[in-house]
Order: C-alpha cells, then structure tokens, then sequence
C-alpha cells in the first residue's frame, strides 16, 4: 500500500471572489425560455437572520434522465446535448439567488435503492473556512423523497424539510420553488460531511 | 453503479473546523448542528469536469491581461496536483484571484486605501497538463489589513479554486509565501489545527524554475482527496 500523501486544507473564498473569472452560463443551466425550464430561488441566511450577501453557491446536477455527463456515469442513460449540469452564483444584497435549470432525473443510491431527484449545491462566503454542502430535493416529488437513501437517514421531520424546494403557490411557468439555507438557528439547513 | 468507489476521508486536524471564533465571521455562519454523514453516491463521484476549452491561451498570465505591464515583482507560480495516493490529476481546471502588489482588489467592497492597479485585474485560469501540472505568470501580492480586529493584516496570498474530479474533490483554498512573519498571527491560516497540513499553503521559492533577469518562481503543490482503495487494485 502506498504512502498516503496529505490533502491540501481549505481556506475561506474570502469576500473578493467577485475578481474570478466571470463563470459563462452562471446559474442559468438552462435557457428561461426551455420549455423544461425551472427556477429555483433562494436566500442564504446567517445565524442572526440576516442574508448572507457575500457567497458563492455551485450547483451539480443529472439531467432530465437522470444522467450525469461525467465519465464515471456509464450507464445506459441519454445524456442531453449541451447540458453540463453546473452552475455558479453570487447572492445579491438580499443573500438571494436564482438557478434556472431543469428538475434532474432519479438516480441510483447505495445498494438497490434509487435517490429522488436532487441538486447537490456547495455554499462558500467570508466566514466560512471549508464549503458547506446539503442538497436540493423537491417538496412535490413526495413518493420518490419517501425511498430516497440519503433522506431516510434523516429522522427528525423538521430536519428532512430543509432540504426541499417548494414549488410557489403562484403556478406561472416557468414554475418556481423556493429554497431557505439557514446556516444556523431553528430552521439550520442539513449540511452534509462528504 | 450499486457500489461506487468512493474518495477517501480527510484526516484529523487536516481541514479547519467550521467554527474557528479567533477568525469572527465563522460566529454565525457555522453551521450548529453536527455534519450528516454522506456515503459517496454516483453524486458525489462524479462532478463537473472542464478541459481546456474553458480557458484562454493568456488566461493564466495575470501580467499580459491589459496593455501595459502591472507594477509589482513579476513571479511564477507553478507545481503539480495530484491525489492523496500520489496520482497526477491533469486537465483539472484551476483559478486564481489576488490582490495587487500594494493589497488592494480590483472588487467593489475592497476599500483598503492602497493603490489600484490599471493593469492588473488579478483574475486567472489554467487547466493541468497531462503530469497534473500547472503554471502561473503573476505579480506578488501584498498583505492586507481586514476587520478581524482592530490590527489585523492577512499575510499576502493568492486564492486557489480546484475542480479536481468529482463534487467530492472541489476545494477552494489560499497559498501563502515562506518566511511570511503574518502566518504567525493570522486567524485564517491558524484555523488549520494540523502544523504540517497547515504548512502545505505555504508555497517555496523554487530557484530551477526562476527566469534569469526576469521573474522568481515558486513552486506550490496540491493534493486532493484520492480514491479508497479497492480490492481490485493491485
Ligand atoms: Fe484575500
């Protein structure tokens, strides 16, 4: 067995990240104007209750099939043309952010079982020495959420609802969900050690 | 796909803690509730993965960006990044960003009264080579004071975003420069609670690399997390 070779440690992103390259596409995974299309809105909100107005949220995703187009996902799924599956946003001044992109597919989880459709999504800012990372399921994809591996582990129902987007009563089109990440408080978002 | 092979665990003291209360911003914005454990899913492996057609052919040179050369020292930064089984990680997409050589951001909230630069925006990409190796043209950065408290001054540094692989590999993180008597006293850097991991940031002036009568180098290496190993692997 070879000699492990120590990782290199995370530091913050610091509040001048705005001097990185400007990422094309941002968070628009997707044209508006895709007919699958969907907006995810967000707030970031720190442990006093006030917006996070300085991060960086990334986003990774399957496509509507529930594929991932990266080498290592070699199942027999129809990867879409054009559609990478990342995304890069700045929250505004109000610690909000908007994704357009489409609902990813199922995907499978340890074992036999399927994960519902989710985002995996990465919060960096000022003040945050590693990224935090939790996920985005969809409140409206109850019988998929029921089954998803990674939910099931957790047990407090106050907990599992941070991590669903829900869809805004409004029903324009594009449809709308909206998507609370407390750092901290009665409402603190699940955030995963991956 | 049932049983992916997953990216190994960081060790004790390698990684900052989230709450770090020297550093004040980490207050409120650690997270209070313990981690949940995530076993690594088809997720987690994979990740967005850009090769060069992301990056410009002068995009990891930081002193051809405008017309004119950026006042400042000249340096090269370069090394390797490989996972922490020693394997070189190429075509991983890199970027950096930095201060000016009096510390001052081209950023609309920096309003440390230093000079700024009309030729140097501090923003620059590259991808590795198939070693895993990369190369920088920048200038020095200077240190900077920040509201931690009242003297506060980051040791000069360059910000690091790495892709590597997979979702499980992303890391985004500062190189720092050796002999810097800020390391000793800055909130950031001593949130790593490991010597040695924390050490790994601080780059070291490579003289084989340095261009005779035009720029010193330095050399940094990264190491990501590398794969569990497998009872395939030999
Ligand atoms: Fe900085």
């Amino acid at each position: 067995m070879a000699t492990r070779h120590g990782t290199t440690p995370s530091q913050t992103i610091g509040p001048f990240h705005r001097i990185m390259v400007p990422w094309e596409g941002g968070a628009e995974l997707v044209a508006p104007d895709h007919p699958a299309a969907i907006h995810i809105q967000g707030c970031i909100l720190d442990g006093a209750g006030q917006p996070v107005d300085d991060s960086v949220i990334e986003i990774w995703q399957a496509n509507v099939h529930g594929r991932y187009a990266h080498a290592e996902d070699t199942r027999e799924v129809p990867l879409v043309e054009g559609f990478e599956g990342f995304g890069r946003a700045i929250t505004d001044g109000d610690g909000r952010f908007d994704i357009v992109t489409v609902k990813p597919g199922c995907v499978p989880g340890p074992g036999e079982t399927v994960q519902a459709p989710h985002i995996a999504l990465s919060v960096f800012a000022r003040g945050l020495l590693k990224q935090l990372v939790t996920r985005i399921y969809f409140a409206d994809e109850a019988a998929a959420n029921d089954q998803d591996p990674v939910l099931r582990t957790i047990t407090e129902p106050g907990r599992r609802d941070t991590l669903l987007a829900v869809p805004r009563a409004s029903g324009g089109a594009p449809p709308v969900y909206d998507f609370e990440i407390c750092l901290q408080g009665p409402r603190e978002t699940v955030f995963f050690d991956v | 796909m049932d049983r992916p092979n997953s990216y190994k665990r960081d060790e004790a003291g390698e990684q900052p803690p989230y709450l770090h209360p020297e550093y004040r911003s980490t207050v409120l914005r650690a997270p209070k509730q313990p981690l949940v454990p995530l076993p690594h899913t088809l997720s987690e492996i994979t990740g967005p993965v850009y090769g060069h057609e992301k990056v410009g052919p002068l995009d990891h040179d930081l002193t051809r960006q405008h017309d004119g050369e950026p006042l400042g020292e000249r340096i090269i930064v370069l090394g390797r990044v490989m996972d922490s089984n020693g394997r070189p990680v190429p075509d991983a997409l890199m970027e950096i960003w930095q201060a000016n050589s009096a510390g001052r951001y081209r950023h609309e909230v920096d309003n440390h009264p230093a000079p700024l630069d009309p030729n140097f925006s501090g923003g620059g990409r590259c991808v590795t080579d198939a070693g895993g190796r990369y190369r920088f043209v920048t200038i020095k950065p200077a240190a900077y004071p920040w509201g931690n408290d009242p003297n506060a001054w980051r040791p000069a540094h360059i910000h690091f975003s790495l892709f590597g692989t997979a979702f499980a590999t992303r890391l985004i993180t500062q190189m720092y420069f050796p002999g810097d008597p800020l390391l000793a006293c800055d909130a950031i850097f001593n949130s790593i609670p490991d010597a040695g991991a924390r050490h790994r940031l601080v780059c070291r002036l490579d003289l084989e690399h340095t261009e005779p009568e035009w720029a010193l180098a330095y050399e940094f290496d990264i190491v990501l997390r590398g794969r569990d190993a497998t009872p395939m692997e030999g």
